[in-house]
């Protein structure tokens, strides 16, 4: 039976019908279009799928949407500016050749982005603990660990 | 995906009377376990009830010990200073599990109602005597932590029942507690085994500080420090030895235990107590370890888990180098 939720997604109010059996990912993929999140393993094991719910780095694959009930959910999409411009570690991954295929790369970014709103100067062991979760079946993680690491000493 | 009704009770209360009022029901912690379940259609349950908007599930508090409600992530007890000092076993499996987007979620309650053999929580809580607080439809009750797993997923949680908190005493500065887990990769795996210990030590006749002062305390090896403090006497006042993945359950190592329990401590006895737990041990092949490596591994890494335990409470502020000595 569909149920309606409320919640905040990159700074703007949502309500929508859903199923209760949907994910986070589901609904931002499927319903809303939002591709940008990928969808990996489907089982918590990637992060592809990595989003931020309150602050904190999920996977939304793990997610059931029922709970993002009143919550604020920020996806790759909603952490350019307004004007369109990109993220500094957007541009620190370009810059670095952080990306290769880039279905890692939304994963990544978000999953960095959660720990330098939290931290202002993780260190190099902080940076690698924080995506550890977070695969790459390309870059070898090198380039990376640098893309993130030259937005933090850019601080 | 088969469709469910998803139910959000605000109260322990509400979700135990939904529970036993309904058929195929399932409760949901933080999901990482059960997602997965329904994901690969293992489990098809008609009614999935949350426990993640239950406040009185989710706490860290500190009086007469240390509380942690069942609903507290794992990142949040990986947090806390005072477990990190005082119950560091918790502090090593916590920071440790999964990955951040699992730690952000996954509940402490969830790895231990799911009952694996491999839960990283279990042996810190069997080492650190935790005793847990079930509710249920007729009221409250208490158990050891030592008697809550009855095998593989099974556990002693009745229709309804909800784990509410973990209860673990105070212990003092010559306490010390650490958690090895043994796998292939250093993140997103699961142990081949994991043990716990934790020790008290007391010094010599005439009483004492146990702490290292000068300057090569910093980098020496907890060794080498050991055989500095040989002449003073040093004793396993208490001892606790756990170990997963090695049984269909977390066990202690109680024979272990004994044989430690009350003696002057050197190396060479660690190493004693570590071939005793490993006969102790009845462990199995597997995909992620052979039986016989298994065995192996218990006696080295009992005598490891000593040391380091030792190790916390001659350096209590040198604990955010673990990866100097191993
Ligand atoms: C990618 C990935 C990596 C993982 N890595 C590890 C790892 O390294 N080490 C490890 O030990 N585990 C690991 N896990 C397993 C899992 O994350 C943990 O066991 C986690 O702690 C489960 O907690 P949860 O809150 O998500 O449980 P849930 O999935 O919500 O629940 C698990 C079970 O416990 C029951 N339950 C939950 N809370 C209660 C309660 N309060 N009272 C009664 N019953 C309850 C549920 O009904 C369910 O049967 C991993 C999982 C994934 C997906
Ligand atoms: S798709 Fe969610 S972790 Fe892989
Ligand atoms: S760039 Fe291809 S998976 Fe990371």
């Amino acid at each position: 039976m569909k149920k309606e939720i409320t919640f905040i997604l990159n700074q703007e109010e949502v309500k929508a019908e859903v199923q209760p059996e949907w994910t986070l990912l589901y609904f931002l993929r499927e319903v809303l279009g939002l591709t940008g999140t990928k969808e990996g393993c489907g089982y918590g094991e990637c992060g592809a799928c990595t989003v931020i719910v309150d602050g904190k780095a999920i996977n939304s694959c793990l997610y059931p949407i029922l709970e993002v009930e009143g919550k604020s959910v920020t996806t790759i999409e909603g952490i350019i500016s307004r004007d369109g411009e990109l993220h500094d570690l957007q541009k620190s991954f370009i810059e670095h050749g952080a990306v290769q295929c880039g279905f890692c790369t939304p994963g990544m970014i978000m999953s960095a982005k959660a720990l330098i709103d939290e931290k202002e100067k993780p260190t190099v062991d902080e940076i690698r603990h924080t995506i550890a979760g977070n695969l790459c079946r390309c870059t070898g993680y090198v380039k990376i660990i640098d893309a993130i690491k030259s937005v933090v000493d850019r601080r | 995906m088969r469709g469910y009704e998803y139910y959000k009770p605000g109260t322990i209360e509400e979700a135990i009377r939904l529970m036993t009022s309904l058929e195929d029901a399932q409760y949901i912690a933080g999901g990482t376990d059960v997602l997965v379940l329904l994901r690969q259609k293992k489990i098809k349950p008609g009614h999935i009830i949350s426990l993640r908007n239950i406040k009185d599930l989710a706490f860290i508090a500190h009086h007469n010990g240390l509380h942690i409600g069942s609903g507290t992530t794992h990142a949040e007890i990986e947090r806390n200073e005072i477990i990190r000092r005082n119950y560091s076993a918790l502090h090593d499996a916590t920071s440790n599990l999964g990955s951040v987007q699992i730690r952000n979620v996954a509940t402490i309650g969830g790895n231990i109602c799911n009952a694996a053999p491999s839960a990283d929580t279990a042996c810190p809580l069997l080492v650190l005597d935790a005793g847990v607080t079930i509710a249920g439809l007729e009221g409250e009750r208490k158990i050891p932590v030592d008697e809550f797993f009855l095998g593989p997923g099974k556990t002693v949680l009745r229709k309804g029942d909800i784990l509410k908190e973990f209860v673990m005493p105070l212990f003092g500065p010559t306490t010390g507690s650490s958690y090895i887990k043994h796998t292939r990769r250093q993140a997103m795996d699961l142990p081949i085994i994991g043990v716990a210990t934790r020790i008290t030590i007391s010094i010599g006749k005439n009483g004492g500080e146990l702490r290292c002062r000068d300057i090569l305390c910093t980098i020496e090896d907890v060794s080498n420090l050991l055989a500095r403090f040989e002449d003073e006497e040093l004793r396993c006042e208490d001892i606790r030895i756990a170990m997963g993945v090695v049984a269909p359950i977390p066990m202690r190592a109680k024979e272990a235990e004994a044989a430690l329990k009350g003696k002057i401590i050197s190396e060479k006895l660690f190493e004693e107590i570590g071939e005793i737990a490993a006969n102790e041990a009845a462990p199995r092949d597997s995909v992620r370890g052979e039986a016989w490596y298994r065995r192996e591994m218990i006696k080295v890494l009992v005598k490891r888990s000593i040391l380091r335990s030792i190790d916390r409470i001659i350096r209590p502020d040198d604990m955010v180098y673990p990866e100097r000595l191993w």
